[in-house]
């Protein structure tokens, strides 16, 4: 009898010992096996800490011109020499202090566009989806109008209204990446407000807007988040594109796309000037994208092996 | 089905009335007053400026002016470019074909290309091709292309004189333009083969600058609807009975693994416009993404009018195309959306 209390008691105290893991830890132990996810977060995080050392790091100021240095090449070929590492561009600026403040730029930009865009794409996207009837018409019918323009032929729309600068590229970008937060949070919002724990919150008398933000939003997260992460890819490359065009940030400024652009003339002379920002460029795409795919395998228990 | 593309055609309105809002309200968003930006601060004499005023329809009531705007748009009236001082539809209509040339031959590419390499990856699942071929489709998808054009032409002009840096051919030939289309007319005049060996050089780095996006697209897209039908039990079945796996794969399973890359490539062409404005400039290629790029930089508004609204309806009408094919061929579709 002794000895079945003494059982009955031990399997008592295993289901206290099994601890449901924290989601963070859940959701890294998921992330980390995936191969490309962690090389992409590694990348993101290389470009981060080279922008924000990127003054102590540089050896030189960007905007300066150095003497007789004239569109030298990396210091270990031919026709490049120390202490200029990576050579000079067409008016004797030293390119890596360039790329490297570039990194600055263009992960700030990046920043800023997913900042806007996500905070008035989800607002937006849950007004829609959670009012409904006419609001859900506008918002609807204005992403509709957005999304039937080519991402860079609306951007250019913007920056022909606005005229062309860092700035307004970003505005421009920010516009262009915006549809895609609301269709997403309005889909997250149309399936989450007819949950119990949303009905149960109205009858106790929650005001919408407790159960839009404390309640509904939080569940709506991970897609946002996943969206978020992709978002700065795009953002990236297409305020890139708009400064390779012209219309994005203005000659002196180091914008790895603004570079490109001033390159092209020198292709055949000077290769390594049109080489290395292109390089960064793709670099922090990829890196991006393939966090923001492993962020979304991670997320997603049906895509997990 | 007729009452649903009723429906389908009924959607596109407001789409279609929000874009020639925009396009219509871009001029007047303008800061600055509309008449001094068109003709220039210098040459605006108080005659020239109140005839160019009365040209444009702006001594009249807002609506007026758009509802005025909307009738000529429909009849093809896109207005006049400031430069050239030539009709907008007539100097889209010049261009058009350069574009969609451009733009088919990298959608064939990326056909052509990407289809193959998806089985082979899904098929291989998990081998060291199968990795390669998804990384290298990871590059492509992030790649700037405004910088691999220029990669491509480092490499293959550059350095390996393989093919000419830019333009549709060569000034040498003369070629009499029939349909647009360099490839065709270089057939059609009396140069012939020299002559469209030479544009299809031309055509080359282009192609494959403006390709690569939608070819890690494509590569993608087979491979992971095709992993997916795969693994059904009709596929068990038609094993089963002894079918060899290569007829399976190709014949079976890619009947049904075709449908979401069908609708993807179809979907593409508003990437390929972006793609196209990005390449244009690049190649000198005299598509509209060159000329679009080109009007912006001179302000020449009449011409960004113009071509946002022919490019919106253009995007919105073959995005309704694609959407009513899926619904041909998907009866699932079919019964959701009507």
């Amino acid at each position: 009898m002794n000895q079945l209390v003494g059982t009955i008691e031990t399997v008592n105290i295993q289901p206290a010992e099994i601890k449901e893991p924290h989601p963070m830890a859940e959701f890294w132990y998921f992330f980390k096996q995936n191969t490309g996810a962690v090389i992409g977060l590694s990348i993101v995080m290389i470009f981060l800490v080279l922008a924000i050392v990127a003054p102590w790091l540089s050896p030189f100021d960007p905007a300066e011109i150095q003497d007789g240095a004239l569109r030298l090449g990396p210091a270990w070929t031919a026709d490049g020499h120390l202490p200029y590492l990576l050579g000079t561009d067409d008016v004797g600026r030293d390119q890596l202090s360039r790329l490297l403040y570039g990194a600055r730029i263009s992960l700030g930009v990046g920043f800023v566009v997913v900042f806007i865009s996500l905070t008035a794409g989800t607002f937006l996207g849950l007004m829609a989806g959670y009012f409904g009837g006419w609001v859900d018409h506008i918002v609807m019918r204005s992403v509709d109008i957005l999304m039937s323009l080519p991402s860079i032929l609306l951007a250019i729309v913007v920056v022909s209204i606005l005229g062309p600068s860092l700035l307004n590229a970003i505005i421009a970008v920010s516009v262009v990446a915006m549809p895609g937060f609301v269709r997403l949070t309005r889909a997250s919002m149309m399936s989450e407000k007819v949950k119990n724990y949303v009905v149960a919150s109205r009858t106790f008398g929650a005001h919408p807007a407790r159960l839009i933000f404390r309640e509904i939003l939080p569940n709506c997260m991970a897609p946002i988040m996943i969206q978020g992460t992709l978002g700065f890819s795009e953002g990236i490359l297409n305020a890139a594109a708009l400064g390779f065009l012209g219309l994005g940030a203005q000659a002196p400024t180091p914008e790895w796309g603004t570079m490109l652009a001033d390159s092209r003339a020198f292709i055949e002379s000077s290769p390594w000037m049109v080489t290395l920002p292109g390089l960064c460029i793709l670099l922090v795409v990829l890196g991006f994208n393939l966090f923001g795919d492993g962020l979304r395998d991670a997320f997603d228990p049906r895509l997990r092996k | 089905m007729a009452a649903s593309l009723l429906k389908r055609l009924l959607v596109i309105v407001p789409t279609l009335l929000g874009v020639s809002i925009l396009a219509f309200g871009l001029i007047r968003l303008v800061p600055g007053d509309p008449v001094l930006l068109l003709i220039g601060e210098r040459g605006a004499s108080p005659e020239v400026y109140a005839e160019m005023r009365a040209n444009l329809g702006l001594d009249q009531s807002l609506l007026n002016q758009y509802m005025q705007f909307v009738g000529r748009a429909v009849t093809g009236d896109l207005g006049t470019s400031i430069i050239s001082k030539r009709p907008v539809m007539e100097e889209f209509l010049d261009r058009f074909p350069a574009t969609v040339e451009l733009g088919f031959l990298a959608m064939i590419l990326a056909i052509a290309i990407g289809i193959p390499v998806g089985i082979v990856a899904a098929v291989k699942r998990n081998s060291f091709l199968d990795y390669f071929f998804i990384g290298v489709s990871l590059i492509g998808y992030s790649m700037p292309i405004f910088w691999w054009g220029l990669i491509l032409i480092l490499v293959f002009s550059v350095s390996l004189g393989w093919t000419p840096v830019s333009g549709r051919i060569d000034v040498l030939y003369d070629i009499e333009p029939v349909t647009g289309f360099m490839l065709i007319d270089s057939l059609l005049s009396e140069e012939g083969w020299p002559a469209f060996w030479d544009a299809l050089r031309h055509l080359a780095l282009p192609a494959m600058a403006l390709g690569t996006i939608p070819l890690a697209v494509v590569t993608r897209m087979t491979r992971s609807s095709l992993l997916e039908v795969l693994g059904e039990d009709y596929i068990r079945t038609a094993k089963a009975q002894g079918y060899g796996s290569l007829w399976v794969v190709c014949v079976y399973a890619m009947r049904n693994a075709l449908i979401p890359v069908v609708t993807v490539i179809g979907l593409m062409f508003g990437s390929i416009i972006t793609g196209a404005i990005l390449t244009e400039t690049i190649f000198s290629w005299p598509g509209i993404g060159k000329w679009l790029v080109h009007s912006v930089t001179a302000r020449d508004y009449p011409v960004i009018q113009g071509g946002i609204l022919l490019i919106a309806c253009l995007v919105i009408m073959i995005n309704m195309g694609v959407d009513l094919m899926n619904s041909l061929v998907n009866p699932k579709l079919r019964d959701l959306q009507s």
